[in-house]
């Protein structure tokens, strides 16, 4: 009897460990920076290259950090729920522009609709080095007090939005300053 | 003439191999080459930064050889690398906590293996004895019926 029950459950305990790792998704990287501030930068923006943005800007505000570029083929399925958001006011959507041409960015925005308050230029990677950018796109939520909440790795989707994004923005506004 | 062919392409992945970088000092010129060949390019998972011709796993590398000529450690290189992007970045990952089951549970299998097949042979060899000796008592037992026959019978021919 025993013959065949303990090939039974190693059977079971590896099908049990197979199948929980067929739910992971391995492209999925932990990011270190939840709970964290926000890395610095000082970054020109996309429309007025003279005029640069900083975190310490938007203290006080909560902000979306969406990291996109017009060579991406997935930000292109992610900007019209950009768009939509954007139509909700709920958050300040800053857009980092990685590795881009301008040229090629303001094209994009112009055809496909503008959803950030304000983009800025990563042109050489090195602000997306410095928020462990590794797929674009990425969308990091920032609190009132500059410190990372949540971060996707991927395009956000409608789901994403309803069921992750918009009831975390609606309980980081709610925090006091 | 198909081999040749096919040799040329086999060969001709050499021409595009990634742009390394060359640092002045020798030293740390090795410390690039083992850094980049430690860490991970996080966009083609199972490639270094050393081998991977990704937009990112070049700028890893700029960054790599912009902090060794800064005259970084190698540790700070690495600490810089797993603040960002965490463990997974190392292809050695650090011995502790969460990575323990990473290191220990090859040794633990080899150990259970051996314990196993340790077991197996054990269990064999005494079955094999048990089976020799019950052959010897049987055989042990014909010739005593033997002898005592002719014993028996008294005759001895």
């Amino acid at each position: 009897m025993l013959k065949y029950i303990i090939p039974l459950v190693l059977f079971i305990i590896m099908a049990v460990f197979l199948g929980l790792g067929l739910t992971l998704n391995p492209s999925e990287i932990p990011s270190p920076f939840i709970n964290k501030p926000t890395p610095n930068f000082s970054a020109p923006k996309l429309n007025a290259p003279q005029e640069k943005l900083t975190p310490a800007d938007l203290k006080g505000q909560v902000w979306l950090f969406n990291v996109w570029a017009s060579w991406c083929v997935s930000c292109r399925s992610e900007h019209p729920v950009l768009n939509d958001l954007a139509k909700l006011n709920a958050v300040t959507i800053i857009g980092l522009n990685y590795k881009d041409d301008p040229v090629d960015a303001k094209k994009w925005l112009d055809t496909l609709g503008n959803p950030y308050n304000i983009s800025i230029m990563d042109q050489e990677g090195r602000i997306g080095i410095d928020y462990g950018v590794y797929g674009v796109p990425e969308t990091f939520v920032i609190d009132k007090k500059g410190v990372i909440r949540y971060k996707q790795t991927g395009p956000v989707t409608v789901v994403d939005l309803q069921k992750t994004l918009i009831p975390l923005l609606d309980k980081l506004q709610a925090e006091p300053q | 003439m198909k081999r040749l062919i096919f040799i040329l392409i086999l060969l001709s992945g050499s021409c595009y191999a990634v742009d390394s970088r060359q640092l002045s000092d020798p030293k740390q010129q090795e410390s690039y080459e083992t850094l980049t060949k430690e860490l991970r390019c996080l966009v083609c998972q199972n490639q270094t930064i050393a081998d991977s011709n990704a937009e990112l796993a070049s700028d890893l590398r700029r960054q790599v050889s912009e902090m060794l000529a800064q005259g970084k450690s190698k540790e700070e290189i690495v600490q810089f690398m797993t603040d960002r992007y965490g463990d997974f970045v190392l292809y050695k990952p650090a011995f502790k906590g969460k990575t323990l089951l990473l290191w220990i549970a090859p040794i633990a299998f080899l150990v259970i293996g051996l314990i196993a097949v340790l077991l197996v042979i054990r269990s064999k060899k005494a079955k094999e004895k048990l089976t020799s000796d019950t052959e010897a008592l049987q055989s042990d037992t014909e010739k005593q019926k033997k002898i005592r026959s002719l014993l028996d019978n008294g005759e001895v021919s």
